[in-house]
Parts: C-alpha cells; sequence; structure tokens
C-alpha cells in the first residue's frame, strides 16, 4: 500500500517537472537510479538453497542466538542444535529409533546387576586440535559439571550415577567417591546409585558431553560462567564439526572436524544456523529459498501447507504434553472431584483440530503414550453427563456456588486461543464462570512457581525418552511440581520402587500404577501431547525424524537435484 | 558555540544519572528474575547463579558497585549470555543498526523532502493534497505491516530482493531501509512543506518573484535553506529515534542489530543488558539533540545571534 503512495509520489514528481522544477525531478530520478542499481545485483536464480547444495551447506532456521556454546550451561534447544554438531557423548542416538548407538564410546559392558557401566573409548577419537581424546577427560569435564559455582541447570542429570548428587549437594566432598573413574586412557568405569536403564540416552545430553581441560584452563577457572572458550578461534570440541564463524545475531558456522573419528561418515562441509526468531520471517526466508529447514512454522501457515500437500511441511509426534496446573491448595479446588468434572469437560479434539491444526494427539495422561514402550492409564474421557454429576456431588449442582476461577497463561497468542476455547467449555458444560488472565513470560514463571495462581497453562518437554522425565515431575514438593499436589504412595513408587525393579515390563508396571494415582487426582489437567513442526527442503536426505526432535547432522546430506523449497503458498 | 555545547554536555550528566537510578530500581523491581526459567531452577543453582553476578549483595551495594563500573565504561557482563559483555553485545549489534538508520534516514530524506517541498509550491490543489494524504497514510502504517507487505510484493512474488538478511546477499538493506524510513519520510514530508510554505510566503520570495527569477531557481537557491530548517531540528531526534525503534524492523528482516537485543533483554530480565542498552541510548538521543541544535543554530542567522549574544 504504501509502496504505491511511494510511487504515486515519485510519478507525479516526474510528471511535474516538465512544467515546473527540476529539483524535485532531479532528486527523484537520483532516487529511481539508486534503486535500480541496488536492484541490478539481485534477482538472480542462485539462492541459498540452491547454492548450499551444491557445496554441501546446510542453511539451518535455529531459532534465536544461542546463549552459550558451553555444554554445561547451555539449556535452549537452539543450544542443543549447535553443541550436538560440535560435540559427541560416549553414546549418540539413532535419527529414528532413539536407540543407543556407539559414539566415543565403541563398546560398552553394562554389570549384571545393572550398576556398573565399563564403556571402552575409540583410540582414534581426538580433540578439534588433534590432541588425544581419552577417559580421563570424562572424569575431569564431569568433576567441572558438578561444581556448584558453575550454576549448572541440567546437573541432576547425573544424579543416576553413585554420589553424584551428594557431591554436588556438598555432603561428599571428595570427587573420588563419585562413581566415574578412569581404569585406563581408554576405559572409563561409571557407577550408578541404581539400575537406571536410560542411563544411555542421559549420556548424549550435552550436559554430559566432555569439555576439552587444557582450553577451559586456559580461558579462565572451569567453574567461571563467562569465559571466553567458548569463542570462535578458542573452541575446541570432540565432534563431526567444528566452530568456524560466530556473529552475534547474524550466524553460526560450522564446517568439518578433521580430526573427528568418523569423519568418512560425515557429508555435510558446513552448517549455517541463523538465528530466526520470528516464525513468520522464517517462512517467507525458507520460501525464498534461503533456508533449508525452520525451526517452526506460523500455526496459521500449517492448513495452508497441509491443503496444497506441500512436501516440505513436516510434522512428527513429540515428546511433550500440553496441560494445566491446578492449585490444590485452594479451598474450591481441593476435591479431586472438582477437578475430575474440569479434566471431562474439555473436548480436546475442538482444540487439536480446530486451535492448534498441527496433527496435536488430545491425551488423557501425563506421559506421551509410547514412550519406551509405556502407554499410560487413563480412564479418563469427554464426559460432560459424568462431570455435572461429579460437580453436584462436590457441593455444586449446575454449577451454583462455584467461585469465579482464573487461568493463567503466559502471553502468547496460541494460548489464550485454547483458554478461551476451555473457558467456553467449562461455562457451557458446568455452568461455571471462568476469567482468563494472561502474564508476561518471567512474570507468570513468578506466579507460577510462588502457588500465586488457580489453574496455568503448562507444558513439559521429556529429556529423555523415558515416563520418569515426566512422571518425577510431580514428586511431593518437587520443584517443578507447583500445584501443591503430594502423594507418599506415589513418592514411593517413582523413587523406591521403579528405579529397582528388576524387568523393564515390571518397571513399567510401577510407572502404571503411580500415573494411575496421578490421574485419579488429577493436579493437572493433560491437553494434548505435541507434534514437532518444520519446514524441511526436499534436499535434505537421510534427516529422520524422532520423538525428541533430534538431528543428527554427521548422517544428513544434501542432493542437489530435489527441487525448490516450493512456490507461492 | 563550544561553550553552548561544553554547557548542555554538563547538564547532561545529571540526566544520565536520573536514567541510571530509575532504570536500576524498575529492572530489580519487575517481577521475574534473570535465571527463572520454565524448569525449576534448585535454589543451590540459584544461589551459585546470583553469587557469580553480585546478585546477593545488598540493591544499594550493587547500585554503586554498578555506577563505579558505569563511570570506568564496562557496562558489565549480560546475564543471559554467559561469557559476553555487554560492551561487546553493544558493539557487536550497534554497526548494523546504525547503518540501517543512516539508510533509513537517507530514504526518509530523499522521499519526505522532495514530497514536501512538491507539495509546498502549489498548496491546496492535488498536487498538495495527493503527496500529503500519502504521507498520512505513511505515519500511520506501522513497520510491522509495511515491511511484510514489501516483503510479499517485492521479495516473494517479484523476487527483486531478498526477504530478510544484512549485507549477506545485493539489495538485503533496501527493504529495511525502506521500511524503518518511510514513516519518518511522512513526517519531513509534513515538516518541509509547513517550512517552505512559511519561506515562500516571506516577502524576500515575493522581491525574487518579482525579480523574475524562476520558480526552480527560487526553490533551490532562495527558499530551500530556510524551509528546511524544521527538518533539519527533526533530524537529531529522529536519528535517535530511528536507532532506538528498529527492533521491528530488525526482527522482520532479521538484521543483527541492537533493537533486538535491547528488547530481549527486557524479556530475558537481562539486568545489566537493559541497564547497558538504555543508558547507551539515552547518551545517544542527547548527542544528537545537542548536534541538531547545532546544526539548527549555524543556519539560521537569527538564532546565531543570540547564540553569541549569549556568549
Amino acid at each position: 500500500m504504501s509502496q504505491t503512495t511511494a510511487y504515486q509520489n515519485h510519478k507525479t514528481a516526474t510528471q511535474s517537472s516538465s512544467t515546473h522544477t527540476t529539483k524535485t525531478s532531479t532528486a527523484a530520478l537520483l532516487f529511481g537510479a539508486v534503486m535500480m542499481v541496488f536492484l541490478s545485483g539481485c534477482g538472480t536464480d542462485e539462492t541459498n538453497v540452491s547454492k548450499g547444495n551444491e557445496t554441501g551447506t546446510l542453511h539451518w532456521g535455529n531459532g534465536t542466538e544461542p546463549q552459550s556454546l558451553d555444554p554445561h550451561i547451555a539449556t535452549g534447544v537452539p543450544e542443543h542444535h549447535i553443541i550436538s554438531s560440535i560435540m559427541e557423548g560416549l553414546v549418540t542416538k539413532d535419527s529414528t529409533t532413539l536407540e543407543p548407538k556407539p559414539g566415543v564410546a565403541e563398546s560398552w559392558e553394562i554389570s549384571e546387576d545393572g550398576r556398573v557401566y565399563t564403556f571402552h573409548l575409540r583410540h582414534d577419537a581426538r580433540w578439534s586440535n588433534g590432541d588425544p581424546h581419552t577417559a580421563e577427560d570424562y572424569v575431569w569435564s564431569w568433576w567441572r559439571a558438578l561444581q556448584p559455582a558453575l550454576g549448572s541447570l541440567y546437573a541432576y542429570m547425573y544424579y543416576a550415577i553413585d554420589n553424584a548428587q551428594e557431591y554436588y549437594e556438598g555432603t561428599i566432598t571428595d570427587f573420588e567417591q563419585v562413581g566415574v573413574k578412569a581404569l585406563d586412557e581408554h576405559t572409563l568405569q561409571v557407577t550408578l546409585e541404581n539400575p537406571t536403564p536410560y542411563f544411555l540416552q542421559l549420556l548424549d545430553h550435552y550436559s554430559l558431553f566432555p569439555v576439552h581441560r587444557p582450553t577451559l584452563e586456559k580461558f579462565g577457572a572451569p567453574d567461571e560462567r563467562g569465559t571466553r572458550w567458548t569463542y570462535e578461534g578458542n573452541i575446541v570440541t570432540n565432534g563431526p564439526f567444528q566452530l568456524t564463524e560466530w556473529q552475534i545475531n547474524r550466524r553460526v558456522v560450522v564446517e568439518r572436524n578433521p580430526f573427528y573419528w568418523d569423519r568418512d561418515t560425515v557429508r555435510l562441509n558446513k552448517i549455517i544456523f541463523y538465528p530466526t526468531e520470528n516464525a513468520v520471517s522464517e517462512e517467507r526466508m525458507f520460501r525464498s529459498g534461503q533456508l533449508h529447514y525452520t525451526n517452526d512454522i506460523p500455526a496459521d501457515k500449517i492448513p495452508v501447507y497441509k491443503e496444497s500437500g506441500d512436501p516440505t511441511l513436516e510434522i512428527a509426534p513429540y515428546l511433550g504434553t500440553y496441560f494445566y496446573r491446578i492449585n490444590t491448595n485452594l479451598a474450591h479446588l481441593k476435591d479431586p472431584r472438582v477437578r475430575r468434572a474440569l479434566a471431562m469437560t474439555i473436548d480436546r479434539e475442538q482444540i487439536t483440530e480446530r486451535i492448534t491444526k498441527a496433527g496435536q494427539i488430545p491425551t488423557y495422561a501425563l506421559t506421551p503414550p509410547g514412550t519406551m514402550g509405556y502407554y499410560p492409564p487413563s480412564d479418563l474421557s469427554f464426559d460432560p453427563e459424568a462431570a455435572r454429576k461429579l460437580l453436584a456431588e462436590a457441593g455444586y449442582p449446575n454449577g451454583e456456588g462455584f467461585p469465579v476461577t482464573e487461568i493463567l497463561y503466559n502471553t502468547n497468542e496460541g494460548h489464550r486461543k485454547i483458554a478461551v476455547a476451555i473457558q467456553q467449555m467449562w461455562n457451557k458444560y458446568l455452568n461455571i464462570e471462568i476469567q482468563l488472565l494472561n502474564q508476561e513470560w518471567k512474570v507468570y514463571l513468578d506466579s507460577e512457581s510462588a502457588g500465586d495462581y488457580q489453574i496455568s497453562r503448562a507444558s513439559w518437554i521429556g529429556d529423555y525418552v523415558d515416563p520418569n522425565s515426566f512422571l518425577d515431575m510431580f514428586l511431593c514438593g518437587g520443584g517443578n511440581n507447583r500445584t501443591g499436589w503430594c502423594n507418599e504412595e506415589f513418592d514411593r513408587l517413582i523413587l523406591d520402587e521403579a528405579p529397582t525393579a528388576k524387568t523393564h515390563a515390571k518397571r513399567l508396571e510401577i510407572f502404571t500404577q503411580a500415573e494411575t494415582i496421578l490421574l485419579a487426582d488429577l493436579p493437572i489437567i493433560p491437553i494434548f501431547t505435541y507434534t514437532s513442526k518444520h519446514l524441511v527442503s526436499p534436499a535434505i536426505k537421510n534427516k529422520g525424524t524422532n520423538l525428541l526432535d533430534q538431528t543428527m547432522y554427521k548422517e544428513i546430506y544434501l542432493e542437489s537435484d530435489s527441487g525448490s523449497n516450493g512456490g507461492d503458498n | 558555540m563550544f561553550r553552548f555545547a561544553i554547557t548542555r554536555l554538563l547538564q547532561a550528566v545529571p540526566v544520565i544519572l536520573v536514567v541510571i537510578s530509575i532504570t536500576f530500581l524498575l529492572v530489580h523491581a519487575a517481577p521475574g528474575g534473570p535465571f527463572s526459567a520454565d524448569k525449576a531452577v534448585p535454589p543451590e543453582v540459584l544461589k551459585a547463579l546470583e553469587a557469580q553476578y553480585n546478585l546477593d549483595q545488598p540493591l544499594w551495594q550493587q547500585y554503586m558497585g554498578y555506577l563505579g563500573d558505569v563511570v570506568r565504561g564496562d557496562f558489565g557482563p549480560s546475564f543471559k549470555y554467559p561469557g559476553r559483555s555487554v560492551n561487546e553485545l553493544i558493539a557487536s549489534g550497534l554497526p548494523a543498526t546504525a547503518e540501517l538508520a543512516f539508510y533509513a534516514m537517507l530514504v526518509a530524506l530523499i522521499i519526505g523532502a522532495s514530497a514536501g517541498v512538491f507539495a509546498a509550491m502549489r498548496p491546496n490543489t492535488m498536487q498538495d493534497y495527493l503527496p500529503m494524504s500519502a504521507a498520512m497514510i505513511g505515519i500511520c502504517m506501522p513497520s510491522f505491516l509495511l515491511g511484510p507487505l514489501l516483503v510479499l510484493i517485492f521479495g516473494i512474488h517479484l523476487e527483486w530482493v531478498p526477504v530478510s538478511g544484512w549485507g549477506d546477499a545485493p539489495g538485503d538493506k533496501i527493504l529495511p531501509a525502506i521500511t524503518l524510513g518511510t514513516g519518518y519520510a511522512a513526517y519531513i514530508a509534513r515538516l518541509s512543506r509547513g517550512g517552505m510554505l512559511e519561506i515562500l510566503s516571506q516577502d524576500y520570495i515575493r522581491t525574487a518573484r518579482a525579480k523574475g527569477l524562476s520558480e526552480s531557481l527560487i526553490i533551490t537557491k532562495h527558499a530551500l535553506r530556510g524551509g528546511l530548517i524544521p527538518v533539519i531540528a527533526f533530524l537529531g531526534p529522529a536519528f535517535a529515534g530511528l536507532v532506538g525503534g528498529s527492533f521491528v524492523v530488525e526482527t522482520i528482516f532479521q538484521i543483527p542489530g541492537l533493537g533486538r537485543f535491547y528488547v530481549q533483554a527486557a524479556f530475558n530480565r537481562d539486568y545489566t543488558m537493559i541497564l547497558g542498552t538504555t543508558i547507551f541510548f539515552a547518551t545517544l538521543i542527547i548527542v544528537f539533540n545537542l548536534i541538531s541544535d547545532m546544526i539548527a543554530i549555524w543556519l539560521n542567522p537569527k538564532l546565531r545571534q543570540q547564540g553569541q549574544g549569549d556568549n
């Protein structure tokens, strides 16, 4: 619109030149000429994607500027992408099944009681500066990650290891007592507190990745947060790629690491990670061939891509649950019957089909179905009739006398739409009055953890594929519980029974028992299971999708004649 | 003139001090801390983090410590980006933002001044109404609407220019500059029209017309200098506004500028980053106002005499 007005200015200015002045027309002409010069360089068919396909350069929409590339400090998904391209743990994962695969460790043995893991490190494992990569690197790195002064938010990932929690919390001061030992240069022995079936998975989490000791010590104390060891030119890593460029808010570039043990498998030459905060801009970049992959898709674009059957749209199940927390300390929400009535009057299909639209799966349990062969129990369903009965039993026949209740959510259009829908459903089916309150993210976090809310929107993404990653959230007084709910039997099952279960089946059975308790009491209302959603160029091959939405960059390759990113959607 | 500048700069010191104090109090009073996150932060981790950034000290002590650092030109470490200093982040974002503001200003001046002058030549005719109503639309059109619209037309449909980036591909600076500059072009058009109208009604212009000078000569030789003074006075604050207000455009076009950091710092409760950028922008506004005042004095003989009288 304004382009037309500018054009009109320009046009009228040129017309008038003949009759009136030369000054303005000169300015206009000059401007036009400048524009022409600018524009003359453009309009070529060469895009990032087409060039990248030729040179093996992957252009990756990465969400935000990484906070840090220090694996013991970083916490976010964008950081994870970059870190997992330049670093590697003892074990990696299959890009589809997430089964553990050899990483720096070429093999390992697990003791009969499941508590002692012996890892055999590759003799040809090297750091990106050529230094040999040994078992001692792990002992030192894990010691470093467990220094309280470092303030690692993922320190709890180490708690499976014998005495790690005690060391971190200061009840043990001698690191020798923590269950990690280098038996020789290439053998690492890890002793666990309890047999932990998901321990191998944890090793592929960046919080357990090794760091290069000489580099860290060169740039500061090991437990100092703000040192420059992760800067381009300084950082030394052990993964398939190495950091070659980090321009703040512009791009992070990684290139092949010539010392990587499995360098022959790596087919990409370079990955460029872009901080694409704005999903709308990102989608435009994708369409104009500037990106191979987007971090996200704007929700209102999904139906458009779906209807046109665009092959670039990639939607896959994701290990995350969208739910509402209920403040069980409040008088009118204390009664499990009330909470059950609320849970039974949310028409989840309506929400996933009409609002979220990206294939999310309505859910009636906390743990996503199929997590390590675990299918959560649930006798919950959408049943307004039974819900009204429950509410009446709790003392609110036809919603009478039920206090006005508030749903808290962090400011976001998607959350607002869902809250509005639920507000209407509860009003329609239970005849209760619901108000909505949105708060800016950090304010919302404060309110929620202080228990200063009635019902609040929440979500949880699993750290590793195991029901434990979801269920241990609701231990009595747990930092992520925030509902005031506490059940001793639930705690006993999660803390004492599950860790010592003899078989996988037995363990799943214990989780089923625990989740049954949780779902009988419903301090939370599960709503849907997430999906991951991206636009992926057809040139990207061998990527695979998985529950954790993780990418194994070393396996990806690009094929040049796979068409463009799609037309004008 | 020199004394004028010195006086103004000295006056700026208490202003900056007030800015620092208010911002400092506000960021610490805001709910939610820099380290609160979706996943609960264990108390012992929080303690370690607060100790790393001196947040465990009493507030007045933090304040004095911060003032001391600022006097030494050190804005401290960023909380959000461990390992980066605020100085470093500002330095990394400033070039792109300043360049964007400069181009936007160029766009604003070229389009705005020519439209304004052009409209003033025939007031209250179509030649006046058309550019002026266009200017009105330009003022009203927010950049978060104009930007995507331009991208859609010139980036996606016509494929003339890249849809985003900054210095990555030829032509990727055009759309951001136009998007950011348009609103200011509209203001400048109105200012220059007003200024020109006033000058064109002056006696000396009538004299020039009576002498039989051509209209173009009158405009360029006699009227422009005086007519554009309001525009000059506007340039200082406008440039500061462009630098500080480029957040939306930087986000739309993925420009690695300072505006993005500024807004995100507030969302992240990155105390030092909020303070650092606020002080930086406050200083920028003061300096640019000073410069544009000095240019206005230099251009306008009346003000110049007053200035000398003061001395």
